[in-house]
């Protein structure tokens, strides 16, 4: 299957435009043999739900060559040109994210620079380093720069050390969200592991960081909870690696009774608000210059 | 007819759950399209004696009728349980919940042993449970860890009669259980699919087609998760296993 395989005429997760703000693809040197099965997997399935946009990063080599949370500069480069390459076939079905690691400062820097020379919409850290590190300052003032807005893997609670990546919580990630107002985080996968009840009041208060509701966990209450903390306004539709997860949770939502307006909000009208204007769904939101020309059109 | 083998009622001790009453259940099955529900009390499961809540079960699902089917709990190292067994039987229930992790009873356990066999004598299936949240969200006195394989096998093992139905296990502890039995001891054991991934890691297709669909139940883990899940998980399967379909409970019951 290709990348910009066709939908299906009604799609699973209903009608009108669907962004999927935390996705991920593989590529051959991740090590694992059946990479482009589960890219396909994820197109199939995206287009059966209906996804419009899937804004994907590649995480390094997912720990075949150095760790899939502590990725090592080359990993992250290839990573990320495997990623734009992907990208770049998808006839707009697909957007990437720069993956960097904060620890490879200067490193973290060139390829912030080469993602937004290349096209990329937004940058992913994922667990490299506390989300509340000084070294994370010049990353959030390297996304405002450039208007990107920032993925940060999260664990909802962090009660102690895990294993594998250096965790942060919703605390961890509002401290930075507070020293850069101007930079837009999203706050990952709240079904993703953890206690996402603590999530919700350490970042409730911080218009600048907003709650993709991605993750393998279903727990019901989730998501009455999480609008209740932050509103439609700053919840954000994602997968993550269950699709199914992501199918349920637009199904819950309509079940919990939110109407087309606020449907809209975490389908798609929040991310086209935080990434770079137009460029996520330039058909559903033009940029000025588009708009000035269709009007004298 | 579809039946949701994994609901329960009541609350749970380490969060808060939105309206785990039956009343809701009943609409929850009305909008899914599922016709009844196999019910488990849930607060049971960490008692130590679990009559009263059986008995709460019975009376809080007797308006319902034969929507909501009873599961109660029976515990095997409490007095009295062969009566329990036998009253939980002559008052129809679909089958019964056991919870060893949470009872302390390890992988070869006797009296879960011995529970199997009378369940099997009994003619009701055994349905146990690997886990009720995700292990990195457990509550700090949440301790009881999950169901194992060798659990599984073990009871699989344990005596012929027996039918045993795992709730909210995933694909490796499936596919280890069911490749380390006998196919006449694999026979004997279904899972439902209220914790199998589906795309794009597609462990949900990768079992259909390893291990086929009449191992396989519908079942959600509602109210400790959304409901939606299983029909999104079945709705998203490749083609070459979409039409396929799951075992029915109530065949599992009349096996």
């Amino acid at each position: 299957m290709t990348p910009t395989a066709d939908r299906p005429p009604a799609p699973l997760g209903g009608p009108g435009p669907l962004v999927d703000v935390h996705a991920h693809f593989y590529h051959a040197g991740c090590g694992r043999s059946d990479w482009k099965q589960v890219n396909e997997s994820r197109l199939r399935a995206g287009a059966l739900i209906g996804i419009t946009v899937h804004v994907a990063s590649m995480l390094g080599s997912f720990g075949h060559r150095s760790p899939t949370y502590f990725p090592s500069p080359s990993d992250i480069a290839e990573g990320n040109d495997e990623m734009r390459r992907l990208e770049a076939g998808s006839s707009g079905l697909v957007r990437s994210y720069v993956t960097v690691n904060p620890n490879d400062a200067a490193r973290a820097q060139e390829e912030i620079a080469r993602g937004v020379e290349g096209g990329a919409v937004g940058i992913k850290l994922a667990a490299s380093r506390r989300a509340d590190d000084p070294l994370l300052d010049p990353i959030a003032a390297a996304a405002v720069t450039h208007g990107l807005p920032i993925l940060h893997h999260i664990w909802q609670h962090r009660t102690r050390e895990w294993p594998g990546q250096e965790i942060s919580d919703g605390a961890d990630l509002g401290r930075l969200a507070a020293r850069h107002p101007r930079a837009m985080f999203i706050l990952a996968h709240i079904g993703g592991g953890g206690d996402w009840a603590h999530t919700f009041p350490a970042v409730a208060d911080m218009p600048n960081v907003y709650l993709d509701i991605s993750g393998s966990g279903v727990d019901r209450g989730m998501l009455d909870a999480a609008l209740q903390a932050v509103g439609s306004t700053r919840l954000l539709w994602g997968s993550d690696i269950t699709m199914e997860t992501g199918l349920a949770k637009l199904r819950a939502l309509e079940a919990i009774g939110l109407n087309a307006e606020e449907m809209a909000d975490i389908r798609y009208r929040n991310a086209v608000r935080i990434f770079r204007a137009g460029r996520l769904l330039p058909s559903v939101e033009p940029t000025p210059a588009r708009r000035a020309r269709a009007e004298r059109a | 007819m579809t039946i949701d083998v994994n609901t329960f009622i009541g609350p749970y001790p380490f969060r808060h759950l939105p309206h785990p009453e039956p009343g809701v259940l009943v609409q929850v099955l009305a909008r899914e399209g599922v016709e009844r529900a196999w019910v488990g009390h849930l607060p049971s499961a960490f008692y130590r004696d679990p009559t009263p809540g059986n008995e709460a079960l019975a009376d809080a699902l007797a308006p319902h009728g034969a929507r909501l089917v009873a599961v109660p709990t029976i515990r095997p190292d409490w007095p009295g349980w062969e009566g329990a067994l036998r009253a939980a039987a002559d008052a129809g229930a679909a089958a019964v919940r056991a919870y060893p992790p949470q009872w302390g009873m390890g992988p070869h356990d006797g009296s879960m042993r011995r529970l199997t066999s009378a369940v099997g004598e009994a003619g009701l299936p055994l349905l146990l449970t690997v886990r009720f949240e995700d292990g990195r969200q457990r509550h700090p006195h949440d301790v009881a860890g999950e169901l194992s394989g060798a659990a599984v096998r073990d009871l699989a093992r344990s005596d012929a009669r027996a039918r045993i139905i795992v709730t909210a296990a995933g694909r490796a502890l499936i596919e280890e259980v069911h490749w380390g039995l006998t196919p006449e001891e694999r026979a004997r054991v279904w899972w439902d699919i209220s914790w199998i991934w589906g795309p794009p890691e597609e462990h949900l297709a990768h079992l259909l087609r390893a291990i086929g669909p009449e191992r396989f139940l519908y079942g959600s883990g509602w109210p400790l998760r959304l409901s939606q899940t299983p029909r999104a998980n079945l709705e998203l399967l490749p083609d070459d296993v979409r039409a396929l379909r799951l075992a029915s409970a109530d065949a599992v019951r009349a096996a």
